[in-house]
């Protein structure tokens, strides 16, 4: 909100410069944004004294003068006549601008010398005189600023105000709270209504239809008002505050809204059929024409102001184009209500409409300050407009709107919360400075009345926080928690988000975070299937872009985008990964699934381009592969001691090279998947390169997870090996011959491991070389060949007998 | 004799001085140690050396021989070694070559920023626990005092799945959750996603906060500053200095925003801190006595604080970034800056 320091003035008196009043209010909870200077749309124009005036000889309507500021003696020609010798008149002077963006210059007219202008009150935007010269006080001294003279310079202050504040929504209520900071008083404004004999109930009347959207009506009437532009302090503190002038009636009413903070209409009386209100609900589907000029299909539980026929108004919201003052209104129907709060604010956030009235009515107005402002407006267009004001006012007030009273306050309670010790006398001296009503009930025990208006203190720790904002929150002590020590427990999921995150690292591959939601066509362009529960997408009702507009079900469409964007900007080498969530809708009205997941994707070169240490150039073949990524996840695994991994070709996924994926488990356990990105998904999404990429589950991870380590003597007897090549079919996996070499084994048989494929030159077409290594140990004895040997013949035969294998060298 | 034997000692050391490279040292040697050399051929003549004067001149002549061999076996070693050297350094490298290495990953700056302040938080004793980002309305608003259509609702726009289902707009629900579930004492920290409807250079749709819990006896609002100070000062610096300022949350009350001492200007007013000296980088408060009763904690037993911050903007604040959205680009000459 927008606060005028002049205007400010009007109701309190303090000594703070602007910087002190800010800082004070955004320490005591009214933040202030911003603040800056204004002043007038002139500079240069000063007081000057007419020392002559003589006749143009050659013009007959204008005139010679010459005027002093004291300092120097000026000539003008000036077209007015109403001045005179010894007045005191504002001066343009040469280099002065006025409004309309005018630059004073010395010029000749008609052969005569003027060094300046003299101004009217139009011409220098002070007044709505335009036909002479504007006459200043003879009292002044000559040489004096204009906008000095005039008070014309302002600070406008931008408040925040929490939506608890509502009281700080007008002028006034800044002012109480400056008062209440800096100690002083507020001056409020006399409000005297002069009524004329004429009863109001003879000509007007109000029904509530529906009080408990309405507690609260009123009704004055202003007759023979004369329509009009407002007084210039009317208008200069509407302007200051961010409002614009319209014309006096509708000035006051905006005037007394940021003055009280109680928002009022003003209807023309004339188009009010039946000349009198009905405040009631609007039936559905009603239509209506805002003063905007828009029309509005209303929803059934808007309040509507209606005369006796038609609704003239939406409650609290916006007047209709068919009562709206004009400039041959004469008689006033002045509304002043209290709405129900949270009505407003339905109906305004429906409609879409948040004007300066609904915001304050939303909030909540001080039902007790109704009346007050009702009066204040009707004395002002009796003053300002000219009107008179019949006698009474129509105050249907059917429903009591509570207010707190009687709030019980222990100091001792205060001291606790605030790990303080305040004074009971000044705990009661701030909460009367709040303007509250304090009672003492025994020793430490108060009993708290708020003013009405501030609807937010309805219990004793709303006052402790008065307290405490006035007291000042820098008062209060630092201090540590008095708290039983005790570790804090660490989480499972922490430790193994990190052990993983810095293996990848290491491994070259960098963090990304990417949005949580994606465009629906996600599940599409992955080519999910029909039942796929991961087309049980999470929609947003109320997206920002449609590509924004459902929850992630993978994280491999993000890492997508991710490639994408990054080819875009030129980095075609890229390794990245990303935890986070993902969402499987189940059931409507219950929250979804959400999964921790792991994932990871590599593009590009395996090595880095500028990688060329010794002379070793990377080969731009070098593109990283399936492998690259498994062994990274190998190790992964590996290091978080997950046992029994396998990664089995069964598993596919639709977005995956078929031949060139698997699923990644531990025994049964399904973790996830790993494979390249299937060519049809890269066309979709426009990507040039191929990528690797895997996804695993957190949340099972976490499961298996252990950092439990058992260590295994090392062993006191040399190993054997004997490494056999065996010639099986081209599609056989390797996994599988490992396998049947450990199913097959004797004791003695340690290990066994692949140490070459080959697949060319002397391998018929459709095999595959498969070399093993076998590696024999005895952990009581040193093996002797024959021993071995006996042993793995006769693993070798059965692994020949069950796959069919030619061991290599032995073909015929 | 014996006179003879110094003269050539003294030719064969002024020959083994100007002598250079390894042929003319063997020459030398030949010269004189070898078999026909000069000093053999003395030594060989003995017998015509009185004989009481023979064991001195045999002494003398040996003295010399090993003298003179000493020093030709010496130059010929360093010629040796020099030879050595000039071979391995046909094979020198340049050093100044990159060495060869596989390019490291980084950790997301929020990721990190989120770590810190974990860490941080741990050696309080808070203890991480999460929450859904998908969160029923009660847990996101109405648990946390804040009611359906209730003006508090306005400070957070909301995303919503279904009327009563929102994406959660801050990691306060957790609160509820973990006091639910648990008896004081508790003291948690919560970090997570958070989204709310706002897309622009200080605003994106997804960002990132964590909120912090402790409730316990006799937890006071100078506790808050307290925790929270020794915070900001591990985090920013132990100089800097913060203000606690009313605000207005509608699950605590009193409630403080913390602004710190503008890290760029240190006071003095720029355009990070609207020239105001002052950035606000925490909403904290005393837990609401109506969120207690929500939970079934009896607000006369207990008390306690909460507190919340955006790690976005302590990673901007922190690394000096205008642009929020960089943190989702995901442009690796981003990512690789941190």
């Amino acid at each position: 909100m927008l606060v005028s320091l002049r205007w400010l003035k009007d109701y309190v008196d303090f000594h703070l410069s602007p910087a002190e009043l800010v800082d004070r209010l955004t320490m005591s909870g009214l933040e202030v944004e911003s603040f800056h200077e204004t002043g007038p749309a002139f500079s240069n124009v000063v007081a000057a004294k007419i020392l002559s005036v003589k006749t143009h000889p050659n013009a007959d309507k204008c005139f010679l003068c010459d005027v002093t500021t004291g300092d120097a003696t000026y000539p003008i020609v000036c077209g007015a006549g109403n001045i005179n010798c010894g007045d005191m008149v504002p001066l343009a002077k040469v280099g002065a601008t006025i409004p309309g963006g005018y630059t004073i210059k010395s010029s000749r007219i008609r052969g005569e010398l003027s060094e300046g202008m003299l101004c009217s009150e139009q011409e220098l935007g002070v007044g709505d005189d335009a036909d002479g010269i504007m006459i200043l006080s003879k009292d002044l001294s000559p040489g004096r600023d204009l906008a000095d003279i005039l008070d014309l310079k302002d600070t406008v202050f931008d408040v925040g105000i929490t939506p608890n504040r509502s009281d700080c929504l007008s002028i006034i209520g800044i002012a109480r709270e400056v008062a209440a900071i800096t100690g002083g008083a507020v001056r409020y404004p006399v409000v005297a209504v002069k009524e004329n004999k004429e009863d109001i109930r003879r000509i007007t009347s109000v029904d509530i239809l529906d009080p408990d959207l309405c507690p609260r009506y009123s009704v004055r009437i202003i007759r023979n008002v004369k329509i009009g532009s407002s007084p210039l302090w009317l208008r200069q503190r509407l302007e200051a505050v961010g409002l614009r002038a319209i014309n006096n009636i509708v000035d006051i009413t905006n005037f007394v809204m940021m003055e009280w903070g109680q928002p009022l209409h003003a209807f023309d009386f004339r188009y009010l059929e039946e000349g009198r209100i009905v405040v009631r609900r609007s039936l559905d589907g009603e239509r209506f024409i805002s003063l905007d000029e828009k029309e509005r299909i209303l929803r059934p539980d808007t309040l509507m102001i209606c005369d006796g026929v038609k609704p003239v108004a939406i409650a609290g919201i916006m007047g209709g184009l068919n009562s709206e003052v004009k400039e041959d209104t004469e008689t006033i129907l002045l509304e002043s209500a209290y709405f129900n709060p949270s009505s407003i604010r339905i109906s305004a956030k429906w409609l879409g409409m948040s004007t300066d009235a609904a915001f304050r009515f939303g909030r909540g107005v001080d039902p007790k300050g109704v009346i007050r402002a009702s009066d204040r407006a009707a004395q002002l267009m009796a003053e300002l407009a000219g009107g008179t004001i019949f006698r009474g006012c129509i105050d249907q007030y059917p429903m009591t709107v509570q207010t707190a009273k009687n709030i019980p306050l222990r100091v001792k309670r205060v001291n606790d919360i605030l790990g303080a010790d305040i004074d009971a006398d000044d705990i009661v001296n701030i909460l009367k400075r709040l303007e509250m009503d304090v009672c003492e009930e025994g020793k430490g025990k108060y009993s708290v009345t708020p003013p009405t208006y501030r609807v937010d203190m309805t219990r004793e720790i709303d006052l402790i926080e008065e307290v405490a904002r006035l007291y000042g929150y820098d008062r209060i002590l630092v201090t540590l928690p008095d708290v039983s020590v005790a570790p804090a427990s660490v989480d499972g999921k922490l430790i193994l988000e990190e052990r993983i995150r810095g293996l990848l690292k290491g491994s070259g591959y960098s963090e990304v975070i990417t949005f949580s939601f994606i465009t629906p066509d996600a599940v599409d362009i992955l080519g999910l299937n029909e039942n796929d529960e991961r087309r049980n997408l999470v929609k947003i009702r109320n997206p920002l872009t449609e590509d924004q507009s459902v929850m992630r079900s993978t994280l491999v469409y993000g890492l997508l985008e991710t490639m994408k964007n990054n080819s875009r900007a030129g980095n075609i080498n890229l390794r990245v990964f990303e935890t986070g969530r993902i969402f499987i809708h189940r059931h409507d009205g219950e929250l979804p699934l959400e999964k921790n997941k792991l994932a990871g994707l590599l593009t590009g070169s395996r090595c880095d381009d500028l990688c060329i240490g010794g002379g070793f150039k990377t080969d731009p073949g070098m593109i990283g592969d399936f492998y690259d990524l498994k062994g990274c996840i190998e190790n992964i695994l590996d290091d978080i001691r997950i046992s029994d991994v396998q990664f089995r070709s069964g598993h596919s996924e639709p977005f995956l090279h078929p031949g060139k994926s698997c699923g990644i488990y531990a025994g049964d356990e399904f973790l996830g998947f790993i494979g390249e990105i299937h060519p049809h998904v890269l066309a979709r999404m426009d990507l040039k390169s191929t990528a690797v990429a895997f996804e695993v589950d957190l949340d099972v991870l976490l499961v298996l997870f252990s950092g439990k380590i058992i260590y295994r003597a090392l062993p006191k007897f040399p190993s054997i090996t004997r490494d056999v090549a065996f010639l099986v079919k081209w599609e056989m996996e390797a996994e599988e011959m490992l396998r049947l070499a450990m199913s097959a084994s004797k004791e003695l048989l340690e290990k066994v491991s692949i140490f070459d494929v080959y697949c060319g030159k002397s391998v018929p077409h459709g095999m595959k070389s498969l070399g093993l290594r076998f590696s024999y140990r005895a952990s009581d004895r040193t093996l002797t060949d024959d021993e071995v040997n006996d042993v793995h013949s006769a693993i070798v035969k059965e692994m020949v007998d069950i796959t069919g294998a030619i061991i290599r060298g032995e073909e015929s | 004799m014996i006179e003879d034997l110094d003269d050539l000692q003294k030719k064969a050391e002024d020959e083994i001085g100007a002598a250079g490279t390894e042929s003319e040292f063997l020459a030398i040697r030949t010269r004189y140690l070898g078999r026909k050399g000069l000093l053999t051929g003395v030594l060989r003549n003995v017998g015509q050396v009185e004989p009481e004067k023979r064991p001195l001149f045999g002494k003398r002549c040996n003295e010399i021989k090993e003298a003179l061999s000493e020093k030709i076996e010496k130059a010929l070693e360093r010629i040796a070694d020099l030879k050595e050297e000039e071979i391995l350094l046909r094979d020198r490298i340049d050093v100044t070559l990159p060495g060869r290495k596989i390019k490291y990953g980084r950790s997301h700056p929020i990721s990190q920023v989120c770590r810190e302040i974990c860490h941080i938080f741990a050696g309080f004793g808070f203890a991480v626990v999460e929450g859904p980002e998908v969160e029923l309305d009660y847990y996101n608003f109405e648990a946390l005092n804040i009611p359906k259509n209730h003006p508090a609702r306005d400070m957070q726009d909301t995303f919503y799945i279904e009327d009563n289902i929102v994406l959660r707009t801050h990691t306060s629900p957790v609160q509820i959750r973990t006091m639910e579930k648990q008896r004081p004492p508790v003291r948690i920290l919560s970090p997570g996603r958070v989204y709310r409807p706002d897309s622009d250079i200080s605003h994106t749709p997804m960002f990132h906060q964590i909120e912090g819990l402790l409730v316990d006896r006799g937890i006071t609002f100078g506790d808050l500053k307290g925790v929270l100070t020794s915070f900001v000062r591990q985090m920013f610096g132990a100089d800097i200095s913060l203000r606690f300022r009313p605000s207005f949350f509608p699950f605590t009350e009193p409630s403080a925003e913390v602004d710190m001492q503008c890290v760029m200007c240190r006071g003095e007013g720029c355009r990070v801190c609207s020239h105001s000296g002052w950035l606000e980088i925490l909403g904290s408060g005393m837990v609401d006595p109506e969120v207690f009763k929500n939970v079934g904690y009896d607000p006369e037993e207990f008390t306690g604080f909460a507190f919340g911050l955006g790690l976005e903007r302590i990673a901007m604040l922190k690394y000096g970034i205008s642009d929020i959205r960089l943190f989702f680009e995901n442009d690796m000459r981003f990512l690789e800056q941190f």
